[in-house]
């Protein structure tokens, strides 16, 4: 069946001031064309003030499959992180997170670069692939052995899968639950320095760039990892980096009075990193933007800040806090999209990601300024455990669809 | 700060004085708030000397002291404050390996709160656990140490100290001296003393002291010498034995060379400067015994019992309004 979505702003390189999305089925027929005659026209202009037509979001790198949360989010696709019980290292049990997300989501896993996550021997990253993988990470840690990570980046180099890498140098790091600082000394925490990431980045750089494997940095969070990041881009190095809302928008202040939802990893940084962030962001050094989804309940998180687990619940917050960005005149709507659905698609190697004619229709219809309230205990999420809490915010997502059937 | 925050406590009437529910931390006290429980403590020192001790106020309230992590000293001397105060006093003695996890720490906080207690002291190895438990139950909460955090009734009772024996806390130059970055004694003084505008120096080793300390308004200090020079207080505290031996500190011998407290070194103080130390002390390692031992110049021992009498005035204000007294309810 034709439909056509009209009097709506379309984010398309394509688009060109057009307004009407036109798909047939399962994929996009055309941008901004006459419509054919008897063809179901959906007018966007009732739907809310401010509507656009978006693609619908791919996010890099969750830790949980949350339909819920994505379904609310404006999120079709999901690169899931190995970190899982059991861990994404075997065939069977990536397939088996492949088929997690039917009929809502598509889940693409992302196999663990050693075996068991445990930064020693390597993991059958060929039989990952085929099995269904679209990359290979370190999860939630760094891998503390050179001579490993080597070996992990030129194999991954053998297999064409990109490494998608947790920059904090171990020894540094250590048990540290926040940054070196005003905000962790007043608090008694255990901290570790800013350059802990940077320091981390550089050695992965330096062995990328020797063994010619593609890496994408999941988080980078600090100005010296991001001067790095944007030095080796500017020698033509295949390096990304991604970033989350929480270190975009929140200083390590957030975490006085030990606010346990504000516990991320790597921990929030000082104000400037932050303000660095945002310039990164400006300039192209930051290539996506990921929510980090990892839901969290009390058992893990009503605890004393550093016995808590780390992570936030982030895939319904992550379009509405990343359209500040735009508000915010940091960047413009289509770059916005480039980082939440483009170059993710580009990362994982999906032909999905841009609304042009022929691609899947997985888009969002959009109404930019609608306002609401993040609120904890109102999450669509498997857990409330955000750091935005009660903060208010622009932008929601009215209808979603994948390869054209609408998500409800 | 306005002028008003200086208000004598003499000046503010009822519980105006001290509004606060709970006491986890220095953190967030006023200046007068800080001076009103240390003038509330002077009354029990002179009680406390005396033969008949006891005073029934707090009779029939029950008092919980629940200890996550090991003490003697500090649990000793809120046990003997509760009872000279009349009150009920249990001790939740929870060993460090069987209780770690919080899940147990908030169901602890449930039950004890179910059990009615009037008022619970609580000493936990993570920072902000008391902070997280006082959200949790009816009655004032006491923080009797949290990881690296707080300390705050060692504050006051070294305030305290300072205050009886110089004087006035205001215009000393203070030293503390040891390992800064675990210490939950020091992020408490530094608060107290500071407010209380002394001028506070802070010395470790660079291993030792916390990142952008200096913005907690004190002067860092590696070289010891140099930042005893005038000292009108010298205040030590207890290197943990499992970071003597290399982890943050090459040896207990390399240390004692570079930041013990001798004779020698201490003259580089005011000649009639105080020493101070919280206990337990190494003997030998931060501090030598004919300091910690020295007739006129240690205050070592005076802390301890300025310690009962601080924390008595700290669970008669905090239960005020339960008990009803008059201007408080």
């Amino acid at each position: 069946m034709i439909r056509a979505f009209r009097n709506a702003a379309l984010v398309s390189p394509a688009a060109d001031g057009a307004a009407t999305l036109v798909i047939d089925a399962e994929k996009i027929v055309s941008i901004g064309q006459d419509v054919p005659e008897g063809t179901a026209t959906i007018d966007c202009s009732t739907l809310g003030r401010s509507v656009l037509i978006a693609p619908a979001i791919i996010d890099l790198g969750v830790f949980a499959v949350d339909k819920a949360a994505c379904r609310a989010g404006g999120i079709v696709r999901v690169g899931l992180m190995p970190d899982q019980s059991p861990v994404l290292d075997d065939p069977g049990i990536i397939q088996r997170a492949a088929d997690m997300g039917k009929p809502d989501i598509w889940v693409h896993p992302i196999a663990a670069a050693t075996r068991g996550l445990a930064g020693t021997d390597l993991a059958e990253m060929a039989i990952a692939r085929d099995a269904g993988a679209r990359a290979v990470a370190t999860g939630r840690r760094w891998i503390a052995d050179s001579g490993v990570m080597r070996r992990v980046l030129a194999y991954a180099r053998d297999c064409d899968l990109t490494v998608i890498v947790h920059a904090e140098d171990a020894g540094l790091a250590g048990a540290a639950v926040a940054t070196e600082g005003e905000t962790a000394t007043r608090l008694g925490l255990p901290s570790s320095p800013a350059i802990a990431e940077a320091l981390a980045i550089a050695r992965d750089l330096l062995l990328a760039e020797e063994t010619g494997a593609r890496l994408h940095f999941r988080q980078a969070t600090t100005a010296a990892g991001f001067e790095l990041i944007r030095r080796a881009k500017a020698r033509g190095l295949p390096v990304t980096c991604g970033i989350t809302p929480a270190h975009l928008f929140l200083s390590d202040i957030a975490m006085s009075d030990f606010r346990t939802f504000a516990h991320v990893s790597p921990p929030l940084r000082t104000e400037s990193d932050r303000q660095a962030a945002l310039a990164a962001v400006r300039d192209g050094t930051i290539d996506i933007l990921c929510s980090g989804h990892d839901p969290r309940g009390p058992e893990e998180k009503r605890l004393p800040f550093a016995d808590s687990s780390p992570g936030m619940a982030g895939a319904e917050t992550l379009l509405a806090l990343s359209l500040g960005l735009v508000r915010d005149e940091v960047i413009a709507i289509d770059r916005l999209f480039a980082l939440l659905a483009a170059n993710p698609a580009k990362i994982l190697g999906l032909d999905a990601g841009t609304l042009a004619p022929g691609a899947a229709a997985d888009f969002m219809l959009l109404d930019w300024e609608a306002p609401w309230q993040i609120d904890t205990d109102r999450m669509a999420a498997k857990a409330g455990n955000t750091p935005f809490d009660k903060l208010p915010v622009q932008g929601k997502v009215l209808r979603l669809f994948k390869g054209g059937t609408e998500l409800v | 700060m306005q002028a008003s925050d200086h208000r004598p406590a003499a000046q503010i009437k009822g519980g105006a004085v001290f509004p606060h529910r709970h006491l986890t931390g220095i953190d967030g006290l006023q200046p007068h708030e800080i001076m009103f429980l240390l003038d509330e403590a002077e009354q029990w020192i002179e009680a406390n000397r005396s033969r008949a001790k006891s005073d029934k106020r707090l009779e029939g309230l029950t008092q919980i002291n629940a200890f996550f992590e090991n003490s003697t000293r500090t649990l000793l001397s809120f046990e003997i404050a509760g009872k000279r105060l009349g009150a009920d006093v249990v001790n939740m003695h929870a060993a460090q390996s069987s209780v770690k996890k919080g899940e147990t720490l908030i169901d602890t906080a449930i039950t004890l709160n179910a059990m009615r207690a009037d008022v619970i002291v609580i000493r936990h190895m993570s920072s902000g656990a008391v902070r997280l438990i006082a959200d949790k139950v009816d009655c004032p909460v006491l923080n009797a140490g949290d990881g690296s955090h707080e300390h705050p009734t060692q504050a006051l009772l070294d305030a305290l100290t300072i205050r009886r024996r110089r004087g006035s806390v205001a215009g000393q130059r203070v030293v503390i001296c040891g390992d800064l970055l675990h210490s939950r004694v020091a992020r408490s003084n530094i608060l107290a003393l500071t407010a209380l505008a002394a001028e506070v120096r802070v010395c470790a080793p660079s291993t030792l002291m916390p990142a952008a300390i200096e913005r907690m308004g004190v002067h860092p200090f590696t070289d010891f010498d140099a930042a005893l020079d005038g000292a009108d207080v010298v205040m030590m505290l207890r290197l943990q034995t499992e970071r003597m031996s290399g982890g943050f500190v090459p040896s207990t011998r390399e240390y004692h060379m570079r930041y013990g407290l001798t004779l020698q070194r201490l003259a580089r103080a005011k000649a009639d400067a105080l020493v101070m130390h919280p206990g337990p002390m190494n003997r030998g390692v931060e501090i030598d015994s004919n300091v910690a031992d020295h007739a006129s110049r240690s205050a070592i021992t005076e802390q301890v019992e300025m310690g009962v009498a601080v924390r008595m005035a700290c669970l008669d204000v905090l239960t005020r309004r339960a008990r009803g007294v008059e201007g408080w309810a």
